[in-house]
């Protein structure tokens, strides 16, 4: 009987090839756009660690002097979490969590060491030891340092993989020299390609929240000595010495810590509130707000996500729904041109469901039609997002996962746009039909 | 024309008729909220920036070493105002539209800087010639004399400009005293940095928005600075003409000086276009939209109303064979269209507020003006009116003689 309604609506769609073409047009531009900025919001608001976000945690606090009536949600609004060097030190060493690290950004200079090379700058971090193991970064040669290089101030190095490629050509590297803002380093490690989308651990530091991963990873302590400087900086003191950033009252590191299990949270919490209560008596604090989001929680927060793509999105929808209403009319006026055929079926003894089905049958083909075609619609669309220049233009590719939400759009669309003409025909009184054949 | 008989055969059809409706309303809603948003884009594409754009080049130099910025500064500009074609030049802490920012709260008061409202605002810093290398354009007071160039050590390793001479804003000076005069009044970065405002000048734009948006993008203070670290880049005035060849001079010969340096040059219009290219795509997009939306609700009034007239044939015989002209008949396809047209515009102007409403309360839109709404409502009845031309032709076509076959 499939088979049948197959080949009824193959016959249908030659005898209106324009109706046709415009549903299955209509269709798939609607889709083409739904799917191409899902794809774009999906890839935006993505889990970046989805094996461990729920137990990373990053907290925040409330550095300001008392005359600082701020909300904390304001503070925490603009500083994210930015906490002051001896903040994020104290929690460091209180060593409550799983792991913890603290971590800032700077323009990193690398010197090449061929002649006549021109020095270029890339995007550094200055971390402590356990950044690698709490984020599950991935290395191709050698490891990253420990806690005694991280108190040594030890001149170590952890390079991506991009970088390797175009210093070392990609072999490994591990015990050269990198000359990082005229200081030589030494590199012990060389990671696999990293770049977790969206950057969570930069949000707050300064540069890019998407794109390309960091190129180089240094030991905080041993950065700052250095005088690298951190690529953002919050102060709340006008008398703030900018060459002693360690003591001043400037916020330009954040802290993030694993919890063996999400509960956890709860115990790390009252830790917090304890001590920033002990900060406050101790005339350091002047607020007792502190909170301590999740890694999505936090990504929330910050509205990490560019409104555009959320407006963008939803305007598709918009678009997607005006598509199916056009789709919803064409086919009605269809079917509404076929009352005689759909009579003298029903007279040679059709039933109602058989009519129903026939026309489910059709619009289903459309919908179909309109996926493939939609599908067309969203690779060309992806491919116009990939020429944009927004940050994670570059990462904007169709998924297997979006590849089947076309589809099932798309049929849903039809069978949605089709149930009203479907069932138009359906209630077609077979005798009038016939009287004025 | 008699709308009696169209009415009467539009409750005939009932569900293509509210179909028609529905396509109308939703590509008004859409329309008005989608035009609305490309205006406002289209807006801030050309903000104005009272500096001169077309003549400047911005060389920013990093990786040099900050001990020695008071010998190199002062060398560099040398070699730099040397290059034919260069009118003026100077060192700066940052640049409009160049995103990487200093900025700082400033109040009217000593402790004004802690008060909730203290405007937040950008710290631009520049050694002697700056106003005449940006092309500030002065319109009230004197801008810096050598004195205060002199006189602004770097405040102490601090973030906070030394001297005790700010130039302000247009916009800026409006919010800090919105009723009375600024120049000549006293500017407070904590309790202990205070400057004069010597000088308002035309609005410049901040490096960025620094989460404070466009009705902060004026907010700008200008500081004189000497040989300090704090300069990251030159910026360099030409003729635009000489713009490229400035610009490849100028990167030669401060490589030349600081090998050790990374200098990345910029004509001011590429980094105009590079701060607002997010903003250009989206108007483009929101084009291509509203483009495709409207040319698929034309399409889909084409094939309900073709269905129509093919329907109804056959009464259409009979009133051209009763006496109707074929103006008459065209009238009366043309009237159906536009008064379905105004049910979808009507329904559709109420969910187009609807919808600004949802967009002001989540993305902090502001209010559509109230002309967005008749203006879609007349593109649709165009719209309309032209999508139901073909159908309507069709139909005034039908010979009278249909009437009297097949009855």
């Amino acid at each position: 009987m499939f088979a049948y309604y197959l080949d009824l609506a193959l016959r249908s769609f030659k005898r209106n090839r324009v109706l046709t073409v415009l549903m299955v047009l209509a269709l798939g531009l609607g889709i083409g756009a739904s799917i191409t900025t899902l794809t774009v919001l999906k890839l935006l608001s993505g889990d970046p660690m989805p094996q461990k976000s729920a137990r990373l945690f990053t907290p925040e606090l409330n550095p300001f002097p008392a005359a600082v009536t701020l909300p904390a949600e304001k503070v925490w609004q603009n500083f994210g979490d930015l906490l002051s060097y001896t903040d994020a030190m104290n929690l460091l060493r209180a060593h409550r969590g799983e792991r913890q690290a603290v971590m800032s950004l700077t323009g990193a200079k690398i010197a090449p060491k061929q002649p006549n090379a021109h020095p270029f700058f890339s995007d550094g971090v200055m971390t402590t030891a356990d950044f690698f193991s709490m984020f599950d970064v991935p290395f191709e040669y050698g490891s990253g340092w420990s806690a005694a290089d991280d108190d040594s101030r030890a001149r170590v190095a952890v390079i991506a993989a991009t970088l390797n490629d175009k210093l070392f050509g990609g072999r490994n590297s591990v015990g050269q020299t990198l000359r990082v803002n005229d200081h030589d380093y030494r590199i012990i490690g060389v990671l696999k390609p990293w770049a977790p989308q969206p950057r969570f651990y930069a949000v707050s530091l300064g540069g890019h929240s998407y794109g390309k991963g960091d190129a180089v990873f240094m030991p905080l302590d041993s950065a700052l000595a250095d005088k690298m400087g951190p690529q953002n900086t919050n102060c709340w003191s006008a008398e703030a010495d900018m060459d002693h950033l360690q003591t001043a009252p400037c916020a330009f590191v954040a802290f993030w810590v694993e919890l063996q299990h999400a509960s956890d949270a709860a115990a790390y919490r009252t830790f917090l509130s304890n001590y920033v209560a002990q900060q406050v008596a101790l005339g350091r604090f002047h607020h007792h707000d502190a909170a301590m989001p999740d890694l999505m929680g936090f990504l929330g927060q910050q509205q990490v996500v560019p409104n555009d793509a959320k407006l963008q999105t939803n305007l598709a929808f918009g678009f997607l729904l005006i598509c199916i209403v056009n789709t919803v009319g064409l086919l009605l006026a269809k079917c509404l041109r076929r009352s005689r055929e759909i009579g003298v079926r029903r007279a040679l003894g059709a039933t109602r469901q058989a009519v129903f089905a026939q026309f489910m049958v059709e619009s289903g083909m459309v919908g179909v039609a309109g996926g493939v075609l939609g599908l067309v619609f969203a690779e060309l669309g992806l491919w116009a997002i990939r020429q944009q220049p927004a940050e994670y233009a570059k990462l904007a590719h169709l998924d297997p996962s979006m590849f089947i939400a076309t589809f099932v759009i798309a049929l849903v669309a039809s069978l949605i746009a089709g149930l009203l003409p479907a069932w138009r025909a359906c209630v077609v009184a077979p005798a009038p039909q016939l009287k004025s054949v | 024309m008699e709308i009696q008989p169209i009415l009467a055969s539009l409750r005939k059809h009932k569900i293509p008729a509210a179909l028609i409706v529905l396509e109308i309303a939703l590509a008004c809603a859409v329309l008005c909220n989608a035009v609305f948003m490309i205006g406002q884009r289209i807006a801030e594409l050309h903000l104005p920036n009272a500096i001169d754009e077309a003549g400047i080049v911005d060389l920013n130099v990093a990786g040099t070493d900050p001990k020695l910025a008071h010998a190199d500064i002062p060398r560099d500009l040398a070699a730099l105002r040397q290059i034919p074609g260069v009118v003026a030049a100077t060192g700066i802490d940052m640049i409009p539209l160049g995103h990487s920012s200093s900025n700082s709260n400033i109040a009217t008061s000593p402790g004004g800087i802690f008060q909730k409202d203290s405007p937040n605002v950008a710290i631009y810093m520049f050694t002697q010639g700056g106003p005449e290398a940006l092309g500030l354009s002065l319109l009230k007071g004197r801008l810096f004399n050598d004195d205060e160039y002199a006189d602004s050590k770097s405040g102490n390793n601090s973030y906070v400009p030394g001297g005790h001479a700010v130039i302000l804003t247009q916009a800026l000076a409006k919010r800090l005293w919105p009723t009375g005069e600024a120049l000549g009044k006293q500017l407070w970065i904590g309790p202990q940095n205070t400057y004069t405002v010597i000088g308002i000048v035309a609005n410049v734009l901040r490096p960025n928005q620094n989460g404070g948006g466009l009705s902060q993008f004026y907010w700008s203070a200008f500081f004189p600075i000497g040989p300090y670290p704090v300069v990251t880049d030159y910026v360099v005035r030409t003729a635009p003409q000489d713009r490229e060849r400035v610009l490849h001079a100028a990167t030669a010969k401060l490589e030349a000086l600081s090998p050790n340096a990374v200098v990345k040059a910029k004509t001011f219009t590429d980094i105009r276009d590079a701060y607002f290219a997010n903003v250009r795509s989206m108007v483009w997009m929101l084009v291509l939209v509203c483009v495709v939306m409207l040319a698929v609700t034309a399409f889909g009034i084409v094939g309900l109303t073709s269905f129509w007239v093919g329907q109804r044939r056959r009464q259409i015989g009979i009133r051209r064979a009763v006496g109707a002209t074929r103006g008459h008949i065209m009238q009366y396809f043309q009237t159906e269209n536009f008064l379905l047209s105004t049910v979808g515009i009507v329904i559709g102007m109420v969910l187009a507020f609807g919808i600004n409403l949802y967009l002001m309360q989540h993305y902090q839109l502001t209010r559509m003006p109230w002309y967005y709404l008749p203006a879609s409502a007349i593109a649709l009845w165009v719209l309309g009116q032209l999508a139901v031309l073909g159908p309507a032709l069709r139909a005034a076509n039908v010979p009278p003689v249909v009437a009297t076959r097949s009855v």
